[in-house]
């Protein structure tokens, strides 16, 4: 049995302590808001927080996560988390939306540590999120404005 | 009063319109009264036709069309026939009813339309309902414009009914019915149960674009709130009661065949319920995902490759280059070009070699399909639901039309939902028949399976060959493309090759709008059992390469600027003029640069569309480049959402710069290299561009966005490297050398 915080609240598993984070979250627990893009950390679209940091939930082990906290996009709700969703809203960033859980869960992740991110670091943040449709003009325009919304 | 003051659509019109296209607009259809009794709610409630979209208007009250429904609590719902994939078209297609309805936008939801193809046929296919070739928009102006005017018609029908005044007095300004004169006023819900008792006209006023209030203004995208909270619903996302994840083993090459398989270690897997074959290899169906994955990792299998594909892409391209030796299928003869080429002063050439490529999108290909009592049910991110519908039928024994589908969001396509032999759905098919329907399966590929399943953008090799005169005007122009067709063998085939020409071999080429008097297009057409398909843009991912990076190559040895190179050979055509001084004027064409900087331009028509580009390079001493800075114009007529056209600008151009730089499926002893993200690189934020786009102001009909920036940065960048450097390619990805 593994015991993580989930959004929050507790989560007992009785899976396969090999399974991959991103499945348990998916197919056990039922939120499906991670998305599964890759299988391989390369592509972003798994992306959620372990303490606070950004993971790709694809390659972790369940059973590396007992005892910690996992954020995903459902469970966002920050200032920080608020600011990105706001921007991401009004640019209209999305086109197919597949990558963007991914994207948000980055950029949140990039401005909760560091508010006012340069060009150079937010190409840096966010090179592990791959979004076919191209977005990424917007995305780092998105990341800029909510970076001046949190002041 | 309404300043509708023109009828476009006079009844003669509007009845041909219906009777050539297979009924696109059904204004028989009107159930006064009536809530919608069929929704996804009786399967499941978690998707369908309803939640891909939007909510669901429970208590509708007026049908007018198969487009719209206006419920009693003011809700308008536009029914939305093409696939949303990115490209935007839940909210273009909803702003064109809503202009014409006078809806408020944000009282306007939208709905995924079911399968249907008598309802939602594409106007420019026939009888066939499916979304591509950039054409959602297009076909759907005049259609979905009057459906919008037909609604809104008989809102204003009953309010004069109601009111006890002339319809002419009455206004319609954002969602609202009003009478000035007598000052009373409704909102459309308010009236929706009265007009769903008026007649459906037989004319209906349209607006002349000057009287737009929406089209050509930034409405925000009906799919974005889903799409940033982590709600919106995509296949991979669809679960049912005692559903089944199947993951499937598929051949190691094409044409290899099942010699055996032994699943008794998969079948010890916790979760594993079943083992299956199918035509296409041995389905593991699990409670969950990694249940299958363990239990597919855990089959043993055995394959005859006797008559397996086995030539790698090197020997392919030394077929291809030998085959370019000899003349082909004619695409287009002007004049005598051999003889005009042996006639000049100067003769130029170059051959360039396309590899095969993947459409990679995001979300890997998958599909969920229940049995129900009346025939079967499927999820899909469904970009071609006659042709899906048939192929799934054709499985089961059933009719196409028992087979019900859930256009669902799709995360990417790029051409390859729309697959000619339906075939991840056929897959899905297969393995709910093997387990006689007991459960309802969700048939998810890895990466790995995605990429590694075929229906690449085909493997190309062109040659050109011109001449210019002692002036330096080109005079001769001959052009040998070489590749797989994607039509033959396909229901396409009729239709899309004519006199053994492919013509989405040579789109691009055999189109060439440079004014040269002596022109030859010819085309060789190879057969490989490698599975080729559309892949965005189609024939112009390769021919706006070779044909722009030679004219470039032509006007460098003629002496001259690029743009004032092609300036009086695109004397008969304005609109890629048009493009390409605007472009050329928003980049600062012609202003100094760094040193190891540069710029490069090229120009092309696609989809009807014309697009323009403007790369900026730096070359670093390494043979490493980045593209800075790329300025795009764009024709495309109306530009009903002119920020989602600058979104598929943007991104389509990033799709583009993927080939350019980096993507390419190569085949070694017949066995595809690349298998994922790793080794088959698309584009990172780290090497996207700053973009600027510019839309030209026009009045024509929409013409098609998703694809027309794609084919145009390969040659753009190209032609930048070459005005740095000096060197010229011959194969992309674009690698200069050390």
């Amino acid at each position: 049995m593994i015991s993580l915080l989930l959004n929050g609240s507790t989560q007992e598993l009785d899976v396969d302590p090999d399974m991959p984070l991103l499945w348990a979250i998916r197919d056990i627990v039922g939120l499906t808001g991670t998305k599964f893009g890759c299988g391989m950390a390369q592509c972003g679209a798994c992306t959620v927080h372990l303490d606070g940091e950004p993971v790709r939930s694809c390659v972790i082990p369940v059973s590396a996560v007992q005892g910690k906290s996992v954020t995903t996009i459902e469970g966002l709700d920050t200032e920080a988390a608020r600011a990105v969703q706001d921007a991401w809203e009004r640019l209209d960033v999305v086109q197919c939306g597949y990558c963007q859980s991914g994207q948000i869960m980055s950029a949140v992740a990039l401005l909760s540590r560091n508010p006012q991110p340069n060009d150079a670091q937010i190409n840096e943040a966010m090179n592990g999120n791959i979004c076919r449709c191209g977005t990424y003009v917007r995305i780092r325009a998105a990341i800029r404005e909510a970076s001046r919304a949190l002041g | 009063m309404s300043t509708r003051h023109s009828l476009r659509m006079t009844r003669r019109r509007f009845l041909v319109n219906t009777a050539t296209v297979g009924a696109g607009l059904t204004l028989g259809m009107l159930l006064p009264g009536c809530a919608r009794e069929e929704g996804p709610e009786e399967v499941m409630p978690e998707a369908g036709p309803g939640k891909a979209g939007g909510e669901v208007v429970r208590d509708a009250r007026f049908e007018p069309n198969a487009f719209i429904r206006i419920g009693t609590d003011d809700r308008v719902t536009v029914i939305i026939k093409h696939l949303e994939m990115g490209q935007g078209t839940y909210t273009g297609l909803a702003t064109l009813v809503a202009e014409e309805l006078d809806a408020a936008w944000d009282q306007v939801d939208v709905e995924g339309a079911p399968a249907d193809a008598a309802l939602y046929n594409n106007l420019f296919w026939g009888k066939l309902q499916g979304t591509g070739g950039s054409t959602a928009i297009a076909n759907s102006y005049e259609q979905m414009r009057n459906a919008g005017a037909a609604a809104r018609h008989m809102l204003v029908m009953a309010a004069a009914r109601q009111w006890g005044v002339r319809d002419s007095e009455i206004d319609v300004v954002d969602g609202v019915i009003s009478h000035v004169a007598s000052g009373r006023q409704a909102r459309f819900g308010e009236m929706s149960e009265a007009a769903a008792r008026e007649a459906v006209p037989d004319t209906v006023f349209v607006k002349e674009p000057d009287e737009f209030r929406l089209i050509g203004t930034r409405l925000p995208r009906k799919d974005s709130k889903a799409k940033v909270d982590g709600t919106a619903v995509f296949t991979q996302d669809i679960r049912l009661p005692g559903m089944l994840t199947a993951l499937v083993a598929h051949p190691p090459r094409f044409g290899a065949r099942l010699k055996s398989f032994d699943a008794g270690k998969a079948m010890i897997v916790p979760g594993v319920e079943e083992v299956v074959e199918i035509p296409t290899g041995v389905a593991v169906l699990a409670t969950d995902f990694w249940a299958a994955k363990k239990g597919r990792d855990a089959l043993h299998l055995e394959w005859d490759e006797t008559d397996a594909f086995a030539l790698g892409s090197t020997e392919i391209l030394a077929q291809y280059r030998e085959l370019a030796q000899a003349p082909g299928s004619p695409a287009r003869s002007e004049g005598d070009a051999g003889q005009a080429l042996q006639g000049a002063d100067r003769k130029l050439e170059t051959a360039v070699a396309f590899p095969y490529l993947a459409h990679a999108a995001l979300e890997p290909m998958n599909c969920v399909i229940q049995k129900t009592g009346k025939g079967v049910e499927v999820w899909n991110g469904e970009q071609y639901q006659t042709p899906d519908q048939a192929a799934v039928a054709g499985v089961f024994g059933l009719e196409p039309e028992q087979v019900r589908i859930n256009m669902l969001y799709a995360g990417g396509s790029f051409g390859r939902r729309a697959n000619p032999d339906s075939d991840y759905l056929v897959e899905t098919a297969h393995i709910v028949k093997a387990i006689g329907g007991r459960a309802p399966v969700k048939m998810v590929w890895t990466r790995e399976d995605d990429m590694r399943a075929g229906y690449y953008r085909p493997l190309y090799f062109h040659t050109l060959k011109a001449g210019l005169d002692a002036e330096g005007n080109p005079v001769a122009w001959q052009h040998r493309i070489v590749g797989q067709s994607i039509a033959a063998d396909t229901a396409f085939e009729g239709a899309l090759i004519k006199d053994g020409v492919d013509i989405t071999s040579v789109e691009g080429a055999s189109n060439l709008p440079y004014a040269i008097p002596d022109i030859s297009v010819d085309l060789h057409s190879p057969v490989h059992p490698v599975p080729v398909q559309w892949w965005r843009s189609v024939g112009s991912t390769h021919t706006a390469f070779a044909v722009e990076t030679f004219i470039d190559q032509l006007a460098a040895a003629a002496g001259r600027d690029p743009v004032e190179f092609r300036r009086p050979l695109l004397r008969d055509h304005p609109r890629h003029l048009g493009v390409m001084e605007l472009v050329a004027e928003k980049a600062g064409w012609g202003g100094s640069l760094p040193e190891g900087r540069g710029r490069g331009i090229a120009v092309h028509e696609s989809f009807n569309s014309f697009v323009a580009q403007v790369a900026e390079v730096t070359v670093s001493g390494d043979g490493g480049f980045s593209v800075d800075r790329v300025v795009i114009a764009v024709d495309c007529g109306v530009a009903v959402n002119p920020d989602i056209v600058r979104a598929q600008m943007e991104g389509g151009m990033a799709f583009g710069l993927s080939a350019a730089l980096e993507s390419e499926l190569s085949f070694s002893e017949g066995r595809p290299v690349q298998s994922n993200y790793h080794d088959y690189r698309v584009l990172r934020i780290g090497q996207m561009p700053e973009v600027e786009v510019h839309i030209v102001p026009s009045a024509q009909p929409p013409t098609g966005v998703g694809e027309p920036a794609t084919p145009v940065i390969a040659p753009a960048v190209a032609n930048a490297l070459s005005a740095v450097t000096g060197q010229r390619f011959s194969s992309l990805p674009l690698k200069l050398n050390a």
